[in-house]
């Protein structure tokens, strides 16, 4: 096994605390909200934001942002929508793997813009962020495909459960499994780190540094063309705005969760549980009486003191040039 | 091929590992490499040496693959030519490089640093954790080196750092190991170690170019030497047949007899007066007057603290101790804009992270450190800073389309020339250039030595680092030499002298 700072640090310690305490104190407000029941339920609520974190993850780590998965998401589940519910014979896992694959075309579209071409992630995923929404229309019309167009085994798949456990959230299950493999026991996964932490000194390392990126941005793209198909069986609508916003909302669980803005810093574990936070706050709030409106509030909050306590533990130290310094060593 | 220099070469100096033909590396408006002819025996320690800036660094650079040299030269492996066009291909062909800036990952653990890039992998493809952990203990255990590779390399010691990055260098299986200034940073006992090292790579049959000024290195390690001096070999063959003072001969060069505009300038009152300025980690004891009229020169190696010490009078650095008084007035610079206020300023050596604002105008450039004078009632008035900018520039002598052009677009010199601009608008007593010339051609130097001079006949007082020895024999009027963090002495008059200079900076006591 690795070395154990590659998947759990203080961090993840702190934030596995804060949301067990989150949990606790919302139980004894609103008895049963910690019970196995709600829990499964809210673990559920949140895969989809789990999912789109991990890829998001990817892509922070290389110093990039991609503001164009929710758009990725719509655009893909408004194609994998409108196959069903013209062809309701085409097999669902055919869907699937056609999700996947439109997600990572449109994520290589960015990939091969930053990676290659050079231009910062943030113009690229918000110019193309706007391009995917704009295709929806196009290509529906505007029209909403509802629950009755589509087929009862492309609405039902996610919730048929397995182990008490709803399909759902076993892909999240899944996709963490397969990110924790790529991140530790990948060269990829640990080169998103080093062209992230030092592109100067990836270069050295011999690392493609525009190939480093490529693959991230596809990355992100494919786990958002699956969560395509997940969000609107799961809501049974696949219409224009479709998570309009939910690129926020994925940006701050990876922020939560410990990943570094400035690229070559961020965990697993630490997304999932920075994920688990804001889906914890989402379904708590309600329960305690307190407006959702709220909940952005709570959120912001959350993203600006683990920004703050994260920048105050790395503040930069002097060089070490005099001989007494590094004899103390 | 390179003809021998010398007469009865032994045997193995016949067939050169590596051979470098007719290289040259051209930056715009600098060619750093000038048609390099050398090579690299197997078994041999080759010892290049050479002043700061004499393209020792872009040489590992091409030969890295991270700088592609201009067409025309030949590289020869094995006496077949070889293209390296990146990193990743010259560890492939067996080259391996510890470089001076040790480009280490701070994030990752030391064994991951030591693998990066070529981590051993299982049947599957997938990293053999194992295998990395014990492959970074066993070449850790190798050179020597009690560090855990489990640890963040951002909480070791630089002199840890460097074992790390010779273990990296030591995990590709190299046949060429290309070392630039490995004891630069490290203590009298790792780089004994670091000796030790060098020893069992050449009893490997290894081929190591060894970089360094430190001339205890270069007798300690070295079989051959190769002098760089401004892009071109200025010399070669082997160790036993030269002294110290050939080599520093070849390294130097020219009389100290180029233009240096330098005016004799009544020297005033004093302005400045520095005393115990002290850092824990960077520096300890600075103390020093500089007058009005003055030229202060700063020498030393790369990372003996000068750069640090001129930051923290600045304001930069604020985790010291010590005293500053200007013009007998003792001041608190808890920040750069009190230092501003003051009349100290301080222009740094890296033009583009810390001087210029690359994609903006010329005008706004020179008016940015004085905006509290070109604004009025909280509102900026543009004529103002135009005229501010205008003046600054004609002084300068800036060429550019129009004061509206973007500094990204200027060269080099007229770069470093609207960074002076900006701080003189803010008109200081004090001017402390960092490296004032470095990486700029030689057209553009001598209009800021002219300019310095001016500036000492209009009595501000200037600090210069540099570790362009001949200008900062030919600009100052006394030095001062820095040594890991302290003043190793202090020079002026006769005494002026690039033997002394280097002896002070390096330690040596020999020479």
């Amino acid at each position: 096994m690795p070395t154990h700072s590659l998947f759990w640090t203080r961090h993840e310690t702190a934030l596995s605390v804060v949301v067990l305490l989150l949990l606790v104190g919302v139980n004894l407000k609103s008895p049963g909200f910690a019970g196995p029941g709600n829990l499964v339920e809210l673990l559920n609520d949140t895969s989809i934001l789990v999912i789109l974190g991990l890829g998001q993850m990817a892509v922070i780590l290389t110093r990039g942002i991609d503001l164009s998965v929710a758009a990725n998401l719509a655009l893909t589940g408004m194609v994998v929508a409108m196959i069903n519910s013209v062809a309701p014979g085409v097999p669902l896992a055919v869907l699937l793997v056609l999700a996947v694959a439109i997600g990572f075309a449109l994520g290589a579209v960015n990939g091969l813009l930053v990676g290659k071409v050079g231009v910062p992630a943030i113009v690229v995923t918000l110019g193309t962020m706007a391009i995917y929404r704009g295709m929806i229309f196009l290509i529906s019309g505007g029209e909403w495909i509802n629950a009755h167009e589509m087929s009862d085994s492309f609405v039902g798949f996610p919730r048929e459960k397995v182990l008490r456990l709803p399909i759902l959230s076993w892909f999240a299950v899944l996709l963490l499994i397969l990110m924790f493999v790529l991140i530790i026991l990948t060269r990829l996964g640990r080169n998103f780190y080093a062209v992230g932490g030092s592109p100067h000194a990836a270069v050295y390392a011999g690392i493609d540094v525009g190939k480093t990126q490529f693959w991230a941005f596809s990355i992100s793209g494919a786990f958002a063309g699956l969560c395509g198909y997940l969000w609107v069986s799961r809501f049974a609508v696949a219409y224009v705005d479709v998570a309009r916003g939910f690129e926020l909302e994925v940006i701050a669980a990876c922020v939560i969760g410990g990943v570094s803005i400035a690229g070559g810093v961020g965990t697993v574990p630490g997304v999932v549980l920075g994920a688990l936070f804001l889906g914890t706050v989402k379904n708590a709030l309600p329960v305690i009486g307190i407006s959702p409106f709220w909940q952005m509030a709570v959120a912001g909050s959350a993203i600006l003191i683990a920004v703050i306590i994260h920048a105050h533990s790395q503040k930069t130290q002097g060089r070490i040039i005099l001989k007494e310094a590094r004899t103390v060593q | 091929m390179m003809p021998p220099m010398s007469k009865n070469l032994p045997k193995s100096f016949d067939s050169p590992v590596l051979c470098v033909q007719g290289i040259s590396k051209t930056f715009p408006g600098v060619k750093a490499l000038n048609s390099i002819d050398f090579s690299l025996y197997p078994g041999t320690v080759t010892a290049l040496v050479g002043e700061n800036g004499a393209g020792k660094s872009t040489l590992v650079k091409v030969l890295t693959g991270v700088y592609q040299p201009d067409a025309g030269g030949n590289i020869l492996l094995d006496g077949k030519t070889v293209q390296i066009p990146n990193a990743h291909k010259a560890a492939l062909a067996g080259i391996a490089a510890i470089h001076q800036e040790t480009v280490l990952f701070d994030d990752l653990s030391v064994a991951e640093n030591v693998f990066l890039g070529h981590q051993p992998r299982n049947a599957i493809g997938l990293l053999d954790w194992n295998a990395i952990r014990s492959g970074a203990d066993a070449v850790l255990a190798q050179i020597g080196a009690d560090i855990n590779p489990d640890s963040r390399l951002r909480d070791l010691s630089i002199g840890q750092r460097h074992m790390v990055a010779i273990a990296r260098a030591l995990s590709v299986d190299a046949r060429i190991v290309i070392m630039d200034e490995p004891t630069a940073s490290l203590s009298h006992k790792e780089v004994e170690d670091l000796y030790a090292i060098v020893k069992r790579l050449k009893e490997d049959g290894k081929s190591i170019l060894f970089i360094s000024h430190k001339f205890e290195d270069v007798y300690a390690v070295a079989d051959r030497y190769t002098v760089l001096r401004d892009g071109e070999i200025s010399g070669n063959g082997e160790i036993a047949d030269v002294t110290r003072d050939d080599l520093i001969q070849m390294m130097i060069g020219r009389t100290v007899d180029q233009v240096f505009p330098k005016e004799d300038v009544e020297i005033g009152d004093t302005v400045l007066n520095v005393e115990e300025f002290t850092h824990p980690t960077e520096f300890a004891d600075i103390s020093f007057d500089l007058k009005q009229g003055e030229i202060l020169g700063f020498y030393g190696l790369v990372g003996s603290g000068r750069s640090e010490m001129m930051q923290a009078l600045f304001g930069i650095s604020n985790f010291h101790s010590g005293r500053l008084a200007l013009d007998g007035k003792e001041c608190l610079i808890k920040h750069p804009e009190d230092a501003i206020e003051a009349g100290l300023v301080y222009i740094p050596e890296e033009r583009a992270i810390q001087g210029a604002i690359l994609p903006m105008p010329i005008t706004q450039n020179i008016g940015l450190a004085s905006l509290g004078k070109t604004t009025r009632c909280g509102l900026l008035d543009a004529t103002k800073e135009f005229q501010v900018a205008r003046h600054y520039s004609e002084r300068l002598d800036i060429r550019a389309a129009s004061l509206s052009q973007l500094v990204e677009t200027l060269s080099g010199g007229n770069q470093q020339k609207v960074v002076i601009g900006k701080w003189l608008a803010t008109e200081p007593k004090v001017l402390i250039l960092d490296e004032p010339t470095k990486g700029i051609d030689i057209g553009s130097k001598s209009p800021v030595h002219a300019f310095m001079s001016e500036l000492a006949g209009e009595r501000l007082g200037l600090i210069m680092v540099s570790s362009d020895l001949p200008e900062v024999i030919g600009m100052s009027d006394r030095v001062i030499v820095m040594r890991e963090g302290r003043m190793a002495g202090e020079f002026s008059g006769d005494d002026l002298r690039p033997d002394l200079l280097v002896r002070a900076a390096t330690g040596n006591q020999e020479v």
